[in-house]
């Protein structure tokens, strides 16, 4: 079977962030780069697919020259080969970037029966392009998947929520979005990147399109200090927080 | 006019959509409300208590239960046929995906998790982004806004209005619309009673509880509380717990009456979780711990010496 899984390269970020000085991005000098935690997922899951049943995994990303990196490290775990819509470096918006990605996909010899993609980015958070994709391409999608299964042309899906696990199917060529969870993603081998190095990245251009959902600025969240009352140390602070807990009807 | 729609599962209502109900109303035109799936009908009371006047029902024979595209179908029925100003939902996994069906088959923009949205051409919106560490500020260039309002952006505020009348109507689907939907579920990881989406206190555990054994004291302490146990990134990925619990920017997002973070130093995702819960109280040996800067209260000293004695001075507080 033929899968394609669509990643994004981000800047890993973990504490506090800081903005460019025309507050339009983060400042990426002090950080390094990877792909969003849900698309180690996604990649995992395409390199199992493929192991068990035999086919191809190609990784396609939107992004700057530089995503190549990101690619490299993903072709390290097992993927086919990659390709990478190369922009400016400008930030797309998922209307520019579900169609140029459509425009990638369409313009491929292989016709993928999954494609797979992580449940949402670190950074934008735009939750629309794997489904704007699907409408494009017309096919059935399932989203935040926690578990999966590829079998007799169908891929079956359950999704976590509060109360529960619900399941959903559809038959394939489909697109499902992947969560942390899904599986435990493993660790490129020396072999798997020395591979990695002569697997092809292929570089495509094309013409960024006028953002209908447009970025003016970025600002850093109001994240003011709450000023934690320290109750005291160890188990002697207890009876103090036995007194908080109290006043707030806690019990 | 504005069109919300409200989400339910089986005919109960997801308590974020009271809060883009309240939300729609604050930009001053009338609010009308619309649900998806013929048990939905169940919500005119509380739409109109919420300020809607309407509740459109949009039921077919293949929409037995949710499925996601076909209520992008439905809503661009009746979006062509009101002409609102605007359509929101809750910036929930699934008001998120419904709206991106409508905006996917109008083909215009969608903002997701909004915490501030002014009408007018452009439209404009505030939205987070990075886990809520960012607010971007933005355009949105479209006749028609479709956005959805961040979780816990807004406080629902009811309005004490009348039920809500009902407006049925049949969408005309395309067989594709009604592929992917709900089939089955099962209590699956879930321990059954307290969930986090609707515990009130949730005790929480990180790397400092140092594997799955150490677990036990919390959940003694939040069964004591009548709460639920929560944990961070690393626990899940350790498997010291299951997914299920996971709190956080790829978990679940909580804001209970009381959080307790044991040994968590409070990554931005974790942070992105739980940050508006009602009180946070951190345990946590690290005086210097990120997670301090969201708390109320702190003990700074070692978990597994503060939850034994906190549940045994609670069990005797509590005679």
């Amino acid at each position: 079977m033929d899968i394609l899984v669509c990643l994004k390269r981000v800047p890993l970020a973990g504490g506090t962030l800081i903005l460019t000085p025309d507050a339009r991005d983060i400042e990426t000098k002090h950080l390094g780069f990877g792909i969003s935690p849900h698309e180690e997922n996604a990649v995992e899951a395409g390199v199992q697919l493929v192991e068990q049943m035999g086919g191809t995994l190609t990784l396609l990303t939107l992004g700057p020259s530089d995503a190549e990196e990101q690619l490299r490290s993903q072709l390290a775990i097992g993927a086919t080969r990659a390709v990478l819509i190369e922009t400016d470096g400008q930030e797309w918006d998922p209307q520019g970037t579900a169609a140029a990605l459509v425009e990638a996909i369409k313009a491929e010899e292989t016709k993928f029966d999954l494609i797979i993609f992580g449940a949402e980015s670190a950074d934008s958070a735009g939750y629309q392009i794997h489904i704007r994709m699907a409408h494009a391409l017309g096919l059935p999608i399932v989203t935040n998947v926690k578990s999966m299964k590829v079998e007799n042309g169908t891929v079956s899906c359950d999704r976590v929520v509060a109360n529960g696990r619900e399941h959903y199917e559809a038959p394939l060529p489909a697109i499902i979005t992947v969560r942390d969870g899904l599986n435990i993603p493993r660790y490129p081998s020396v072999p798997g990147r020395m591979q990695a190095r002569k697997k092809t990245v292929e570089m495509k251009k094309t013409e960024a399109r006028i953002p209908k959902l447009e970025k003016v600025t970025l600002a850093l969240a109001p994240s003011k200090d709450k000023g934690a009352e320290i109750l005291g140390k160890g188990a002697d602070a207890v009876p103090a927080l036995v007194e908080v807990l109290k006043q707030i009807g806690a019990f | 006019m504005i069109l919300v729609l409200l989400d339910h599962d089986r005919g109960e209502i997801d308590p974020l959509s009271l809060r883009a109900l309240t939300a729609a109303r604050k930009l001053g035109q009338d609010v009308e409300a619309i649900v998806i799936c013929s048990d939905g009908a169940a919500l005119a009371a509380v739409a109109g208590e919420y300020g809607a006047k309407l509740l459109h029902v949009a039921s077919h024979a293949a929409i037995t239960d949710y499925t996601p595209m076909a209520s992008g179908r439905a809503l661009k029925e009746l979006v062509e046929k009101l002409k609102p100003a605007a359509v929101l939902a809750a910036g929930s996994p699934r008001g998120n995906e419904q709206l991106a069906h409508l905006a996917a088959f109008l083909d215009i923009p969608m903002a997701a998790e909004c915490s501030e949205i002014t009408l007018g051409s452009p439209h404009h919106v505030l939205r987070a982004r990075w886990a809520g560490n960012l607010i971007e500020s933005a355009n949105v260039h479209a006749e028609l806004l479709i956005a959805t309002v961040l979780s816990f952006s807004t406080e629902p505020e009811s309005v004490n209005g009348a039920p809500a009348t009902l407006a049925q109507f049949e969408p005309a689907l395309e067989p594709a619309d009604s592929v992917v939907k709900i089939l089955s579920r099962d209590a699956g990881e879930s321990k059954g009673g307290v969930t986090l989406n609707d515990a009130k206190v949730i005790v929480s555990g990180g790397r400092g509880v140092g594997g799955p054994d150490g677990f036990g004291n919390l959940e003694e302490l939040a069964a004591l509380l009548g709460g639920t146990v929560g944990c961070s990134r690393v626990v899940t990925s350790s498997g010291w717990r299951p997914h299920a619990e996971q709190v956080g920017q790829t978990g679940t997002k909580v804001a209970p009456d009381l959080y307790i973070a044991a040994g968590i130093s409070g990554a931005m995702q974790h942070i992105a979780g739980m940050k508006n819960s009602k009180t946070i109280v951190v345990i946590n040996t690290d005086p210097e711990a990120p997670i301090l800067r969201y708390a109320d209260y702190a003990i700074i000293g070692d978990l597994h010496q503060v939850i034994p004695a906190l549940t045994s001075a609670i069990r005797q507080a509590k005679g």
